[in-house]
């Protein structure tokens, strides 16, 4: 690397000091890091308040956008994340168990009554199996392939809700019940409406700041269901998938059970966040999954870092945040996210908060995930990366 | 139901022709830079819709507004050709140069590339909605709404097949497809850059070694990709005779597939899964109605991906055949 | 509220206008209490609608909302309206469920779907004496059930239907065409918007399909639909509305009025639901010239409320419906479009 440039200087320290950061962060106790957890978690709760919002988005409702569109593309992007990045398998129509999830909500809470908190473990399974059968075909091809096949996947779903009119046709569901609500909650003797001005378990529609409180909870449940699975066996075993496949499979992994694997637990996030975003939105429709959202999750995960879990809520969280923010801009938005984008990728390819596996690869110049460097080519062969199989 | 698809089997078979056509032209920009690099060009279906436009500013500079015949008609067909061209390669060189070879130089992801691409994509779309419709278009707040062109060539009966006519637009559109695919076939079996292209499709580290200017390859595979891509923006332009600033994403998406179908990286596979899904959609429509046109083609991508991996013609432009 | 800056911006940008006329006559005029007419582009997205409403209610302290413009995001929109009663007044969502859920906040101004299908239907069967019509939708949440109801209502008079749908996103119509000339229908009506319509009207035309008489619905009442399928291939083309357009062939006065109010203002001829936003908007004006300023009071003037608007008399029902149900019939001749009538008495001439 140039070090004569300034940029590549900077961005070289930036990374230097956030590698120092990590080290301490490896090093400290458990219990200390409990109470950085505890603060996150307190930190998320009091997000929602009025002052903050006043800076972060002036000119929409914040609490509303902190339920969608950033908390719904956080775990969305924590569901993809565990696809693309863990698994390294590339998928394009992430947003087809979103609408599983949503369309489950909207079906079972419509026409059989069912409770939302059953629904949301029914809908988990639902679309865990959705995973699978889809996976099942697909996850035989490799790299490109699937991203084509991911992305077909998601379209057929979104034009097959679209044509069947027994779930509605263009024109949705409506009446999608709330979760259950309890009103007036008193814990611990503390009347929380009168004291915080929220009534927390309250599933109304004019105050989405239950919803966001549910949220959070999800979002902490998935993320560390996901960080045990990281570390735990399976976690490995993608990791060996993601950097080289068939080299996995001669060391005795089935390779082909483990993707599924991945599959089925992104599937499941991904359609908890659908049966969660439809139980408060009331209506969906298919024009709710277009593709766009699964290139913008897509987006969120490799912009902050593909691997690395705070990276990847990072980025979805700039994602959903910048174009909200900068609505006074208006019009302009999307032109500069556009460009924001590719210019994030130039002079930070590996994303913001990248995972040190990554890095190191970046380092040896073989990128990972196939070489476009023609200038320091890597050691894979490219004719059978296809093929095989 | 098979009586329908008996009475509309020739028409649905001369515009399936036509826009697979249109398709296959597309397909080649995926195809060769998939080739050549292993990356899919996200952004190529806004160099198709920047070829609309640029097509478009012909007659529209030229201030023609009603139907032409003989010379002056061939003449801005092919200057429409032309600009089309010259608009979707230079915005494909630009991608190249802004978008992916510094991502290309630092040893990036692939993924970071496909994101760059969609970052480019979305940037480009806004920029035509934006600034370039309502300024140089001179469409001031109508950046989103779709743009007509005037009648240029009367729609003729060229001849008939069975009782169903047959215009002349179809038959150019066709023409001008396959000639294409015929100058570009020639080109890369032989001319010394089309060497240069699958010497570095084969093994780019041997052809460095062999004195291939890899990133001159590289722009030139951009910027025929995306010359032909003009060409299909301008043939759509004059037979379709309108678009706007989001006509590239389904383009894209089709032609893309339409370059698996037929084995990314092989060119004349891109001509042949072009025209296979313009037919397959056709005739699929007669059967399920048109509002499952795209599950059609999807589904037929799925099936053909599970059974044949490599497409109707394997994938190739490194293993020499194309 | 509603999308200014989607692709659909061309019937949501007239309504708006004319709000803002309505509401800039009045506050020329000093009063005592001004009214502050303030913009939410949802781009016709559902979610984004909602956070926008929420901050409108919250921060903004709205007391009325014209609109949501589409019946997609009015579904989202009107339950948070209903919940922090605030009255709201479409202009231009024409969906029939939306009238079903028992919302007291919630009125348009002009009738549904379900009133405009049928009558269309029967004027195709009726005024327009056809016997084989080739029905198409756009697979939208408007040109869906539009289509469904005339599909309906034909099936009634006993007019031989056949059907097909189209995706708006694509250019080309080949395969839905190809379906129409097998059938050789002497009708054809398209439920969708403008930008496909011209589209689809065209392609028919080059396909040799020429007789057929094409019908729409409100969504390709727009000169879009002339300038997407060309002033040839456009003549003679019918279009029905719930809506009133000032054409420049009007004589009534107070329509008249409206229309050059309207051109001197944004330079342009009145479109779409312009009529509809200004009497929409009108009924604020109305409501707040009589004396209420909270939403509540507001809402108990427009339940009551009975005002002559420029497109038909206002007075609400109960579950927000206006009385008025005309639909009227609009031609294009000439390059333009003109009226027709009404679709119970116009005839072709």
């Amino acid at each position: 690397m140039n070090e004569k440039n300034p940029l590549a200087r900077f961005r070289h320290q930036l990374g230097h000091s956030s590698d120092v950061i990590r080290d301490r962060w490896a090093h400290t106790p458990g219990w200390q890091r409990w109470i950085v957890y505890v603060a996150l978690i307190i930190g998320a709760i009091l997000l929602p308040s009025e002052s903050i919002g006043s800076f972060m988005s002036p000119d929409t409702d914040w609490a509303s956008i902190l339920f969608f569109p950033i908390g719904t593309y956080v775990l969305l992007a924590i569901g993809l994340n565990v696809v693309v990045g863990q698994a390294g398998l590339l998928d394009l129509g992430f947003v087809a168990f979103y609408a599983v999830g949503g369309y489950a909500m909207a079906l079972l809470g419509t026409r059989l009554g069912w409770n939302f908190w059953v629904i949301l473990i029914v809908g988990i399974g639902i679309c865990a199996l959705s995973g699978i059968t889809l996976g099942a075909p697909t996850l035989r091809l490799r790299g490109d392939y699937l991203a084509i096949v991911t992305l077909g996947f998601g379209e057929i779903i979104r034009i097959t809700a679209r044509n069947t009119d027994e779930i509605g046709g263009p024109n949705g569901i409506r009446g999608i019940p709330h979760p259950p609500s309890y009103e007036d909650l008193v814990l611990f003797g503390i009347n929380f409406s009168d004291t915080f001005g929220v009534d927390p378990l309250k599933y109304g529609v004019l105050d989405p700041r239950p919803y966001y409180y549910l949220l959070v909870a999800l979002a902490v449940v998935v993320i560390i269901l996901v960080k045990r699975w990281e570390k735990s066996r399976v976690g490995r075993a993608w990791a060996a998938i993601r950097e080289d496949e068939d080299a996995a499979e001669v060391m005795g992994v089935p390779t082909f059970r483990f993707k599924i694997l991945a599959f089925a637990i992104g599937a499941s996030i991904g359609g908890a966040m659908g049966v969660l975003w439809a139980a408060k939105s009331i209506s969906i429709n298919p024009n709710d999954f277009q593709f766009l959202l699964s290139a913008t999750i897509l987006a969120a995960v490799v912009m902050g870092g593909s691997g690395n879990l705070p990276g990847v809520m990072l980025g979805a969280f700039l994602v959903a945040w910048l174009p909200e923010r900068f609505r006074g801009l208006q019009e302009y938005r999307m032109l500069i996210f556009g460009a924001v984008l590719v210019a994030l990728m130039i002079f930070r390819p590996e994303g913001l908060l990248p995972s040190r596996q990554r890095k190191a690869e970046l380092k040896e110049g073989t990128g990972g995930m196939g070489t476009l460097g023609a200038e320091v080519p890597g050691p894979e062969s490219r004719g059978e990366e296809v093929a095989s199989k | 139901m098979f009586n329908d698809f008996i009475n509309q089997f020739w028409p649905a078979t001369i515009d399936g022709l036509a826009f697979g056509s249109i398709y296959a032209l597309i397909a080649l920009g995926y195809t060769m830079v998939y080739g050549v690099l292993r990356l899919i060009n996200f952004a190529h279906s806004e160099v198709f819709m920047i070829g609309t436009f640029g097509a478009m500013f012909v007659p529209f500079t030229l201030g023609i507004n009603s139907a032409l015949t003989g010379f002056a008609l061939v003449g801005v067909i092919v200057l429409m050709i032309l600009a089309g061209m010259l608009a979707s390669a230079g915005t494909a060189v630009a991608l190249e140069r802004i978008a992916y070879r510094p991502l290309r130089k630092r040893g990036a992801s692939r993924l970071a590339a496909l994101i760059s691409a969609i970052g480019a994509s979305i940037f480009l779309q806004e920029l035509f909605a934006l600034v370039i419709i309502p300024n140089v278009f001179d469409r001031p707040q109508q950046g989103r709404v779709q743009m007509g062109l005037p009648r240029l060539m009367e729609r003729t009966e060229l001849f008939s097949i069975f009782g169903h006519t047959v215009r002349v637009d179809q038959v150019l559109v066709i023409v001008a497809a396959l000639g294409m695919m015929v100058v570009l076939d020639r080109l890369v079996n032989a001319t010394k850059i089309g060497r240069g292209i699958r010497a570095t499709a084969q093994n780019p580290e041997s052809a460095v070694l062999m004195g291939v200017d890899i990133d001159k390859i590289i722009r030139m595979t951009f910027l025929i990709g995306g010359a032909m891509a003009g060409v299909a923006g301008a043939l759509y332009l004059i037979s379709y005779e309108n678009t706007n600033y989001f006509i590239g994403f389904l383009f894209g998406i089709k032609a893309f597939t339409a370059a698996v179908l037929g084995g990314i990286g092989n060119l004349r596979g891109a001509l042949v899964g072009g025209i296979v899904l313009g037919l397959v959609e056709n005739y699929g429509a007669i059967f399920f109605g048109s509002d499952w046109k795209h599950v059609i083609s999807f589904t037929i991508l799925v099936l053909v991906l599970m059974f044949r991996p490599t497409g109707i013609l394997g994938e190739s432009l490194q293993q020499a055949r194309a | 509220m509603g999308d200014l800056t989607g692709p659909n911006s061309g019937i949501v940008i007239p309504p708006r206008n004319g709000a803002k006329l309505v509401i800039d006559e009045y506050n020329k005029t000093n009063p005592a209490v001004k009214i502050e007419l303030v913009e939410y582009d949802s781009q016709g997205d559902g979610s984004k609608a909602v956070a926008l409403a929420q901050q409108a209610i919250k921060d903004d302290k709205i007391v009325g909302l014209v609109g949501p413009a589409f019946s997609g995001e009015s579904a989202q929109v009107a339950p948070v309206l209903e919940e922090a009663k605030i009255p709201s007044i479409s202009a231009s969502a024409t969906n029939t469920k939306l009238a079903e859920n028992g919302w007291k906040f919630w009125h348009r101004v002009l009738p549904n779907d379900g009133v405009q299908g049928p009558s269309i239907a029967d004027f195709i069967a009726g005024g327009a004496a056809a016997k084989n019509v080739f029905v198409i939708d756009d697979k939208s949440e408007y040109g869906k059930p539009l289509a469904d109801a005339v599909r309906a209502q034909l099936g009634t008079k006993g007019v031989q239907v056949t059907n097909d749908s189209l995706d708006p996103t694509e250019s080309d119509f080949s395969s839905v065409v190809n379906k129409v000339a097998a059938a050789k229908p002497d009708a054809i009506f398209f439920g969708g918007y403008y930008a496909a319509g011209g589209n689809l009207l065209k392609q028919l035309r080059d396909k040799g399909v020429k007789d057929a008489k094409f019908f729409s619905g409100d969504g390709s009442l727009d000169k879009g639909l002339i300038e997407g399928a060309g002033a040839a291939n456009a003549e003679g083309a019918l279009v029905g509305c719930p809506c009133y357009i000032a054409t420049p062939d009007v004589t009534d006065a107070k329509v008249k009025g409206f229309a050059d109010a309207y051109k001197a203002a944004f330079s342009a001829d009145p479109a779409i639901y312009a009529a509809e936003g200004y009497d929409a908007a009108t009924v604020f004006v109305e409501a707040v010239k009589a004396g209420n300023t909270t939403p509540e009071k507001i809402n108990e003037f427009i339940a009551s409320a009975n005002i002559a608007g420029v497109s038909k008399q206002i007075k609400f029902q109960a579950n927000g419906e206006v009385e008025a149900k005309d639909i009227y019939i609009y031609q294009v001749k000439g390059g333009a479009i003109t009226l027709l009538g009404k679709a119970a008495e116009a005839k072709l001439g």
